[in-house]
């Protein structure tokens, strides 16, 4: 206890000195730590999203492209899979398919166009409202109500696509009617509306009485139709009956096919069915592309650990230095604790005291730090992987 | 009270040599140690408290041999038995002036740090005039106070034997008289005997006796 006394007296008059000991060594063992539960809870995270989609069908090209823009609704454009597909799925009777269409955004998140199996797919609970049972209808992610400050009632405006579109394809102001519960995944940073909406946003779909104007805006009377003070499509339960498809809804697009098949049997017959490199479209396993991705993440980490581990070192030898040279100017203070009379393990006792102190209050802010980084890894892997995206 | 017997001690072969023929104090006495620096007079401090063992002789202290003791038992009866004032204080920085006396109760099992030791260690601030500035640091004090500091960790132990290495030496010219009378008194009032080694020829008269270290050397020399 003496010797611990005396460490604590020591350290707390030279606090400065002794602050950064122990902010260096916390940082030494922190730092490790931290990465390694964020780096576990992304692979977790990332695998577990693979993981829980059986099976993905779009077109043929890169295959981590594709599973991107499904799962995490990133920036990647695969090029579409006509619904055709979707309806030899059906027919099949071998899987629920499920399309996503991720072309558009609103507000810096991704519009997920899909049908009412995907909530029950990922089982996505409400916060608030309901969910998607009218044209335009749109239910928000927790992120995204975060964020945009948006809740039910209020509405969403497409991002237009293209400035130079002269097709006349418009943003869409979108109702929106649920808020998604917080999941930790992609779901929490997206805009869920039907993939009919998507097309009416694309052009695909359109009504004739449908033009909000300036002026409209501005006094709320009715104007004509003119491309130059159009500001966005609205669908209200007086125009959406006017709402209509052009073409063969076989050919519409979606980015890709969520494929959930009936049992291991027919989802081995699925992918048989698409092994044909001549086949336009490809059926994949998304867990075996994120798998590799994250193999290929850990190569490089194991690349880092090795670069983290020099800095350690240096680190460690920098703050051994330190307590080194202290231990050289309590010369004096050993040599009178000798001719008082200390013990012969009392000034080694000391000096360890001393030690044990700073790794003690170092390792207490590194747990401290690493119980945060643990307890929020989660929030804050979905945040990161969603920078990405 | 203290018996040196025909001790002898040199540093390394063929360097520095000293012997000791005789040398004893009484209990309460106080001796000065003077002659010329390198002399060995600090040696012999070194030996009497058991930090430097003896070549050859007899070191007895209230009736123990501690040339006979092994390092632990030397370390413990230095700490029960004998107090230390040193030239340059010796205080540690980051202790306040009452920690510092308590110091000797830190460092060593043999001394247990009670109410007792703490209300003499005031009791001794308060003799030697720094009674309201115990919880200040070395640093915050004058050289003077900073020696009263030194000369109440000495004395807090209630020893047998105080050491004095030139416990004046840093201090102004009016202020080392009234050290030392400190010293004595404190001492007295404790039953101690006082070796005192000193340069400061002016302050010899307070001295019951004075012996001059140059004998020995001659003796080392032959």
């Amino acid at each position: 206890m003496n010797a611990l006394y005396l460490a604590y007296a020591y350290l707390r008059f030279h606090w400065a000195r002794s602050l950064v000991l122990v902010v260096v060594a916390a940082l030494i063992l922190f730092v490790p730590v931290a990465t390694q539960i964020l780096l576990s809870t992304s692979q977790t995270a990332l695998v577990a999203r693979g993981e829980t989609t059986p099976l993905l069908l779009g077109s043929r090209g890169s295959q981590l492209d594709l599973t991107m823009a499904a799962l995490y609704f990133s920036d990647e454009r695969p090029a579409p899979i006509a619904m055709q597909e979707v309806e030899t799925l059906w027919d099949s009777g071998l899987a629920i398919p499920i399309p996503v269409h991720t072309a558009f955004s609103s507000g810096g998140f991704r519009i997920v166009g899909t049908t009412l199996d995907y909530f029950d797919f990922r089982d996505l609970d409400f916060s608030e409202g309901r969910g998607l049972s009218l044209l335009g209808d749109a239910v928000i992610g927790a992120d995204v109500a975060q964020q945009l400050g948006k809740r039910v009632g209020d509405s969403l405006v497409s991002s237009p696509e293209n400035l130079f579109d002269l097709d006349g394809v418009y943003p869409l102001e979108m109702p929106i009617v649920g808020v998604l519960a917080p999941t930790n995944t992609p779901d929490d940073q997206a805009i869920f509306v039907d993939i009919k909406t998507a097309w009416v946003i694309q052009g695909i779909g359109h009504g004739h009485e449908d033009v909000v104007t300036a002026a409209d805006i501005a006094t709320g009377t009715d104007a004509l139709a003119n491309a130059a003070v159009v500001q966005f499509q609205r669908i209200t339960p007086e125009n959406i009956e006017s709402f209509h498809f052009h073409g063969s809804q076989n050919s519409f697009p979606a980015t890709a096919v969520i494929v959930v098949p009936n049992d291991q049997r027919s989802g081995t017959i699925l992918r048989g069915r698409y092994l044909d490199s001549e086949n336009p479209s490809q059926l994949i396993e998304p867990a075996g592309v994120i798998q590799g991705l994250v193999d290929r993440i850990f190569r490089i980490k194991s690349l880092l650990d090795g670069v983290t581990a020099i800095i350690a070192i240096a680190a460690i030898a920098a703050v051994g230095l330190a307590v080194f040279l202290s231990y050289r100017l309590r010369a004096r203070e050993i040599a009178t604790a000798v001719k008082l009379g200390a013990r012969r393990g009392m000034v080694l006792r000391l000096l360890a005291a001393e030690t044990v102190t700073l790794l003690f209050l170092s390792g207490c802010i590194a747990a401290v730090g690493a119980a945060l980084i643990s307890r929020n890894a989660e929030t804050w892997v979905g945040w990161l992987l969603s920078l990405g995206a | 009270m203290i018996s040196v017997e025909n001790v002898s001690f040199e540093y390394g072969e063929g360097g520095f040599r000293l012997h000791i023929p005789h040398l004893s104090l009484r209990e309460r006495e106080r001796l000065a140690i003077v002659g010329p620096s390198g002399s060995g007079k600090t040696t012999l401090l070194n030996l009497i408290a058991g930090i430097l063992l003896p070549k050859s002789g007899r070191i007895d202290i209230d009736g123990t041999d501690v040339t006979g003791l092994s390092d632990a038992e030397r370390r413990q009866f230095r700490a029960s038995h004998i107090g230390f004032v040193f030239q340059d204080f010796a205080l540690l920085d980051y202790l306040s002036a009452r920690q510092n006396i308590l110091y000797p109760y830190r460092i060593t099992p043999a001394l247990k740090l009670d109410a007792d030791a703490r209300s003499r260690a005031e009791a001794l601030a308060d003799a030697c005039g720094i009674g309201d500035k115990l919880d200040r640091h070395p640093a915050a004090l004058s050289q003077g106070e900073q020696q009263r500091v030194a000369i109440c960790r000495a004395l807090v132990t209630q020893p047998k034997l105080i050491l004095s290495d030139e416990a004046t030496g840093n201090l102004d010219p009016e202020s080392k008289g009234r050290i030392l009378d400190l010293l004595f008194q404190q001492a007295a009032d404790v039953g101690a005997t006082v070796l005192a080694v000193t340069h400061d020829h002016e302050l010899l008269p307070r001295f019951e006796r004075v012996i001059d270290f140059a004998q020995y050397r001659e003796v080392a020399a032959a």
